[in-house]
């Protein structure tokens, strides 16, 4: 019984660039080997040298592939068609990635000693140990989150962590920020870290770099990581790393906090979603305070940068289940957790099916953030400002002056200027007459922490028709160049 | 454009090597992979495939049995010929492995991107010899392209 042979354009110049040859047999088999009878060359490319097929080629009666049938035993009714369909399959060397037990570092005796308490975790084992001490960790941020996140990789094992950061030890990091102790204050938080780490392991390898992380040097810092621990405290930074996590392929164990409530996951990963998925556009410069200016707990980022060191630990181990796709939410103040389920945008710009983003863009821009030197040469939004020695001037000369303070009352009570009027920002839209009155035709300046906040308190008065200027720099300014006696905080 | 040396000379588009370079960055850093459709003796489509391997797309690409004839099919659908196929290299030289040769076909041209980083890198053209035991490197020639 002949039969049709549909033959693929690879095969055609050994059937005379026929895409059909007419074959006889009762059974798929016969049929091939009346083929390759009549046809020699076919043979090696058809048949492994064990005889069989190979695995890569795909014989179909009509519609069905034979595997589903009876394979080359398959019968054949009069009238079926037989297709030879290629798989096609290869593939880069494998080598690249520390995959392979033999290439990933030995423990010495010391070590196996030392993490003997991972050791017997069959999900950690000496395997997933010397994966650790393979592991290159760049830790962007040495803050709140980035102090307990590196102090638990260093303790864990981890072969190399990165530190990138730029600034140094502050009295008012020390609530949180446990790298660095009272004695630092004032040293670069780069020298804290390292002297810290290298206390606790000395076998792991820290790499510094007191750089800010910016559109031209994060490819290649990141570059050379397995995962990135996301530890920034500001928006641009953020979409920063994610978008480097992205363009190179890098997992980014994500975290962040404010006040009582943290949040965390595991983005860019390979078709998990990304920051952007979840926050496709930064919100507007100023609207969402720093925890500079709204506060933190100091045990939050304690919470959040350990579930940030144990994604990346599992994403160095290769097991576990990660957060990717899920965001956890914490509320420590009412000490909850809960989870979002979050899916990969196909329309993200970054890490979509069409992405937009495939260079680093300039994050400052993105988020609203004007250069630094145009800040200086206009007063920001046009707010008028006054510097805090003009406001001492006119309050020590006795000039008819209505002091508004628009912090928080408990930032009141730790620090207030003699003669201020306490009017927190979020009632000054609806006490506008309060303050009309009470101002009664004096001039209206206008203080909180640092400045952002009366700025937009002069707004909300000068939209109402009232004129007041800004205190440039807040208390903070005060205390530094007028009244040092008072705490800083 | 130009790369490599050798008897055998395969033309493509600049559009079609444009589709190569942007599909190897959208997948990095897992491989992408595609049809190569001839029209007139010039490869003038890369035609997108998912790549299907279930062995980890960092380092393996497939394209079943269905793609396979989609690719045909593409291919007749532009009165065209299918040429063979491409895929990319992440961080891996644009040098085909044993892996490819164990699984090519004979009389395509297998066209590979190294993509470095999520940046395309070389392109290179490559043909099965007839006994099945090597791959010779082709001329990728892109006469647009300088």
């Amino acid at each position: 019984m002949s039969h049709r042979v549909l033959i693929p354009t690879p095969l055609r110049p050994y059937t005379g660039q026929q895409d059909a040859v007419e074959a006889d047999g009762a059974t798929v088999g016969d049929v091939l080997t009346s083929l390759t009878s009549k046809h020699g060359e076919l043979k090696r490319h058809l048949y492994g040298d064990d005889g069989k097929l190979r695995h890569f080629v795909n014989i179909y009666v009509n519609d069905d592939d034979i595997r589903y049938l009876e394979k080359e035993r398959t019968a054949l009714k009069p009238g079926d068609v037989i297709s030879i369909v290629p798989s096609v399959a290869g593939g880069a060397p494998v080598s690249a990635p520390p995959e392979s037990a033999a290439e990933l570092p030995a423990l010495t005796n010391d070590e196996i000693q030392r993490y003997s308490r991972h050791l017997i975790l069959p999900e950690v084992g000496l395997e997933g140990q010397r994966k650790l001490k393979a592991g290159r960790v760049l830790c962007v941020g040495a803050g709140g989150l980035g102090s307990p996140a590196a102090l638990y990789l260093a303790a864990a094992g981890l072969g190399t962590l990165g530190i990138i950061d730029f600034d140094t030890v502050d009295a008012s990091n020390l609530q949180r920020q446990i790298l660095h102790s009272t004695n630092d204050i004032g040293r670069s938080k780069l020298a804290s870290a390292r002297d810290r780490l290298s206390a606790l392991n000395p076998a792991l390898n820290v790499r510094s770099y007191e750089t800010a992380l910016t559109s031209k040097n994060a490819l290649e810092i990141f570059r050379d990581y397995d995962v990135i621990l996301d530890g920034t405290d500001n928006f641009s930074t953020r979409y920063l790393v994610n978008d480097a996590c992205v363009i190179l392929g890098k997992p980014n164990a994500y975290g962040s906090i404010f006040r009582f409530e943290g949040q965390a996951s595991v983005f860019a990963t390979k078709g998990g979603p990304c920051y952007r998925c979840l926050y496709p556009e930064p919100p507007p410069p100023g609207l969402v305070p720093s925890c500079a200016e709204g506060g933190v707990l100091g045990v939050l980022p304690g919470v959040i940068g350990t579930i940030q060191a144990t994604e990346t630990i599992k994403l160095l181990l290769g097991g576990g289940s990660t957060l990717i796709g899920r965001l956890l939410l914490y509320d420590a103040w009412n000490m909850r957790f809960r989870e979002l389920k979050l899916r990969r945008d196909v329309d993200c710009p970054v890490c979509g099916d069409h992405p937009t983003v495939r260079e680093l863009i300039d994050y400052d821009q993105f988020c609203g953030i004007a250069p630094p030197q145009t800040v200086a040469a206009t007063p920001s939004n046009g707010v008028q400002e006054v510097s805090v020695q003009d406001l001492n001037a006119k309050l020590t000369s006795g000039a008819p002056v209505f002091l508004l303070d628009v912090r928080e009352p408990n930032e009141f009570q730790i620090a207030r200027i003699p003669g201020s009027t306490l009017i927190p920002l979020g009632q000054v839209g609806s006490r506008v007459e309060e303050i009309r009155t009470a101002a009664a035709g004096r001039e209206i300046l206008v203080h909180c922490k640092m400045g952002s906040r009366s700025a937009k308190a002069v707004q909300v008065l000068k939209d109402n028709g009232i004129e007041a200027k800004n205190v440039k720099g807040g208390i903070l300014a005060w205390v530094d160049q007028v009244d040092p006696s008072l705490p800083k905080y | 454009m130009t790369t490599g040396v050798g008897n055998r000379v395969t033309t493509i588009t600049a559009a079609a090597l444009e589709a190569i370079r942007a599909h190897g960055v959208q997948t990095f850093p897992d491989e992408c992979c595609g049809a190569l459709i001839e029209i007139g003796g010039v490869i003038a489509e890369a035609f997108a495939l998912p790549n299907t391997t279930t062995s980890g797309a960092a380092r393996r690409f497939q394209i079943g049995p269905r793609d396979y004839r989609a690719s045909e099919a593409r291919a007749t659908e532009l009165r065209g010929t299918l040429a063979g196929f491409y895929h990319s290299h992440p961080n891996h030289p644009a040098r085909p492995s044993q892996h490819d040769l164990d699984q090519a076909w004979p009389n395509f041209s297998y066209v590979i991107i190294s993509v470095n980083a999520a940046v395309p890198g070389d392109i290179t053209c490559w043909h099965l010899k007839d006994d099945r035991s090597a791959f010779e490197q082709g001329e990728l020639l892109c006469p647009t392209e300088s």
